[in-house]
């Protein structure tokens, strides 16, 4: 069936030819690089120290146990020649499949050399696999061992498995070199099953491999559990030919009963093309409209970095462009990203419509503006009472008279404009709702956005008070408005410095001691007091609206976390891992299968989950930064000494 | 070949450790913890009811109870799937690495597998926890940038909490598989 090959020695170096099996000296101290035994023995140095004289091997670790990875669809195939990767490393044999009778040596080395050229991992003839039938198949056994000299690799695997025997035999044999006499040395052999599809579609998340290895790297990696996962997921052209095919070598592995393949991936996959052509060059249309110089009059650019509807379209644009970019996705993690992104805009839409037909049913607009503008009033009912509050006596405290009349009437006169606003935009009310209660079906986060901008616009004069009481680092705002509080707490705290001969170096960043003259401290010593006894008074004040303002801080704050949600969790790969979990893995577990005395060890390899922590971890969307960055104590802080909190962190501020 | 023995942990209850050695660079110790006893639950649950009696007592409300029942459900169901450790297992095969895995009494098993390649060694520590001293069987990891250091050190049997003489055996017989590791992995 298969031809006399030509002598010994040629094929040998044939068969050394296409494999870049990297042999070294196993001297101790001869770093030579060799292709063959013979040539060593010239050129290596340290021979006569050498107590190693027998075998002289390609690199392996001596005496490590040899691990056979063995695909589990191939347990059941007839007999025939293992094919796989040899990581001499690990001392690990990585079979793929099985090659049956009848094949000619010459058509499987070519394939052999076809696919490896093609995915870059070295294959090669591993050795035979032989599942007797019968009993009597005595002579397959024998004939399997001439194949050992046809394609030789060191080592050579040979397992055999009697029909409806649970155990295996196992045997690695290590040819000597030629010319010493004794028997070849055999190795212990570990068998490993693997499930061949999901090592193949699986994705290893470790440590030790790179986020970014991009799938065109050079060489298949040789380090630990990735070489397994790499090998089988490279070798994916090998696993194109079925036995359904009319090609000469007849292949065993997880697709020879017929290559699996769903209708509706290939019809999406054929049509995502010119869709993405068509909605790709849409979106250019409304990103070159955006960017056109009508929008970057003052105040436009202003108003729009503020709302965060308008950040969150941009957002939400973007992520549009990249799902369909004609480009295809280079890595696993890009392809990920971009179903992520997919999915959770397609959820936005859905939820949005789900909001919208929940709005426009049974009149519900109109009931909400009727019902906004007495709430609004009832608000500015209660700030009155408010500060009338506090220019009376409150809380048992004394303030001072004067300066409490004039914060207090200045304050009142503000919401008085405020409402007088509020009544103007009255009859608009409802048409406004209604268009705004359209923009849901852009998603449910822009009506969210535009939620929490409403409330801001509503909640502006309680903005306004806090502002006036507040001194803030960057504001828009003119220096025409007064900033009452942090004006009084520096002044403060400078003439508490002059109390105690002390100034404040800007130079260098500290405190240092200064001699005053005596018309200096006089001035300074009466501000500071009646600095001190004007406090309590600018204090309440500065309170009462801090504390208004952090609740509609922390309100906006909540829908904004919310919006933050939708963008950036991942959907795609929470419902990948829940439906497929082999296909985020963490890494592996072993199971140990029945074993017999004598007989070599056999493991069962499964593909341990990512958990779902990590998997939000990994494959997190990054979120537009609409929300809010402060801790606790930086927020304490800022409260302190009066400057002013925003609730989410401003695109292009530059940090405090 | 298989050993059971009967140890105990730290704070005095009963353990079982299972020596189970599948071939000689193949070895497997599973360390039993007690079972959730019939009188600590009947108690929780009895505790839990009669303040909810005596809640609903006071307020007239029977959601109370119907919430208490409920709580109870899913206090038992979480801490059986998510507290109670049933058996830890410690498998360590030689040139392939070491694998633990902790079963839950619900059932749920959570498997660590660490490569012989990272492995460093094994080894007892002493720790100073609260006002004891205990003894814990841990392994080295090291560093993938600088081979003699040591990046991280991982707990073994941590809800187990075996006492000294338990994790000498575990560790005698780990300590001549790694031998047998360390002597193939020195030869180039």
């Amino acid at each position: 069936m298969d031809s006399q090959g030509p002598p010994a020695s040629t094929i040998k170096s044939k068969a050394g030819s296409p494999q870049p099996v990297a042999s070294r000296c196993i001297h101790q101290d001869c770093l030579s690089h060799v292709g063959w035994p013979q040539d060593c023995q010239p050129s290596c140095s340290s021979r006569s120290s050498c107590s190693e004289s027998t075998s002289f091997l390609p690199s392996r670790v001596t005496g490590m146990v040899l691990k056979a990875f063995f695909p589990t669809c191939c347990t059941s195939a007839d007999s025939g020649l293992l094919v796989g990767r040899w990581v001499p490393e690990q001392s690990s044999a990585v079979v793929l499949a099985v090659v049956h009778f009848p094949f000619i040596p010459i058509q499987v080395k070519e394939l052999l050399a076809q696919v490896q050229q093609a995915s870059r991992v070295s294959l090669a003839v591993l050795g035979t696999w032989c599942h007797r039938q019968q009993e009597s198949e005595e002579s397959l056994g024998h004939f399997l061992e001439g194949l050992g000299a046809i394609f030789s690799h060191e080592p050579w695997l040979q397992l055999c498995r009697e029909r409806g025997s649970k155990f295996w035999s196992c045997k690695a044999t290590h040819q000597q070199r030629p010319g010493t006499p004794g028997v070849s040395s055999e190795d212990h052999v570990m068998l490993i099953f693997y499930d061949q599809r999901k090592v193949l579609l699986s994705h290893l998340h470790s440590p030790t491999v790179l986020p970014d290895c991009q799938a065109g790297d050079a060489t298949a990696s040789a380090e630990g559990l990735a070489a397994i996962f790499d090998t089988v997921s490279r070798s994916e052209v090998l696993f194109c030919k079925n036995q359904f095919d009319e090609g000469p070598v007849r292949l065993s592995h997880w697709q020879s009963e017929g290559v699996e393949a769903s209708i509706l991936v290939e019809l999406a996959k054929q049509a995502s093309g010119p869709v993405c052509l068509l909605v790709a060059c849409l979106l250019s249309l409304v990103s070159a409209s955006g960017s056109c110089r009508l929008w970057k009059l003052w105040p436009l650019p202003f108003i729009a970095s503020k709302l965060s509807t308008c950040e969150q379209l941009r957002h939400r644009l973007e992520h549009l462009t990249l799902v369909f970019s004609t480009q295809k996705a280079q890595s696993p993690a890009q392809l990920m990203r971009k179903a992520n992104m997919l999915v959770s805009m397609l959820l936005d839409v859905a939820l949005g419509l789900t909001l919208l037909s929940w709005l426009h049913s049974s009149n519900r607009i109109g009931q909400l503006a009727n019902a906004l503008i007495p709430m609004a009033d009832h608000v500015a009912e209660e700030l009155q009472h408010l500060l009338q509050w506090l220019m009376g006596a409150p809380a048992g405290l004394k303030m001072n008279r004067a300066l409490d009349q004039v914060l207090g009437r200045f304050f009142l006169y503000h919401i008085h404009l405020w409402i007088s606003y509020i009544h103007l935009m009255s009859p608009f009310i409802e048409r406004i709702l209604w268009h705004v209660g359209l923009s849901a079906c852009l998603g449910l986060t822009v009506a969210l956005s535009i939620l929490s901008d409403i409330l801001a616009l509503l909640t502006f004069h309680i903005y306004c008070f806090y502002v006036y009481g507040a001194r803030p680092k960057h504001s828009p705002y003119s220096a025409h408005v007064c900033r009452l509080y942090c004006l009084k707490i520096c002044g403060l705290s400078s003439l508490w410095r002059l109390f105690r001969g002390k100034k404040w170096n800007v130079l260098r960043q500290r405190v240092d001691s200064c001699s005053y003259d005596l018309d200096q401290l006089f001035i300074g010593t009466l501000l500071f007091t009646i600095l001190v006894f004007l406090l309590p008074t600018t204090a309440l004040y500065y309170l009462v609206f801090t504390l208004l303002r952090l609740l509609v801080v922390t309100v906006q704050g909540l829908i904004h976390l919310l919006v933050d949600l939708i963008n950036s969790l991942p959907l795609y790969s929470l419902g990948l891992r829940l439906c497929r979990p082999y296909r985020l893995a963490a890494g592996v577990k072993f199971h140990v299968l029945e074993h017999e005395a004598g007989r070599p060890l056999r493991l069962l390899m499964q593909i341990n989950p990512l958990p779902y922590s990590s998997v939000v971890h990994t494959y997190r969307l990054p979120s537009s930064g609409c929300h809010p960055k402060h801790s606790w104590g930086s927020l304490c802080r800022k409260l302190f000494f009066g400057e002013l909190i925003y609730p989410w962190k401003q695109r292009g501020d530059k940090q405090d | 070949m298989e050993d059971k023995r009967i140890f105990s942990d730290i704070c005095g209850g009963r353990l079982a450790l299972q020596c189970r050695s599948y071939s000689p660079f193949c070895r497997e110790f599973c360390v039993s913890c007690p079972r959730l006893s019939l009188r600590s639950l009947t108690a929780v649950t009895c505790t839990v009811w009669l303040a909810a009696y005596g809640l609903f007592a006071l307020c007239e409300n029977s959601m109370i109870l119907s919430a208490a029942i409920f709580i109870t459900l899913l206090g038992l169901l979480g801490y059986l799937h998510f507290v109670k450790i049933d058996q830890e297992t410690l498998l360590i095969i030689d040139s392939l690495g070491i694998q633990m895995t902790s079963s839950y009494a619900s059932g749920k098993e959570n498997t660590t597998f660490i490569e012989m390649g990272k492995v460093k060694d094994i080894v007892i520590n002493e720790a100073i926890y609260m006002q004891k001293v205990i003894y814990y069987l841990c392994i080295l990891l090291k560093d993938p940038l600088e081979p003699h250091n040591i990046s991280q050190v991982v707990p073994v049997f941590q809800s187990a909490k075996p006492r000294l003489d338990c994790l000498i055996e575990v560790y005698k017989s780990c300590q001549e598989v790694l031998a047998h590791q360390k002597a193939t992995s020195t030869r180039p």
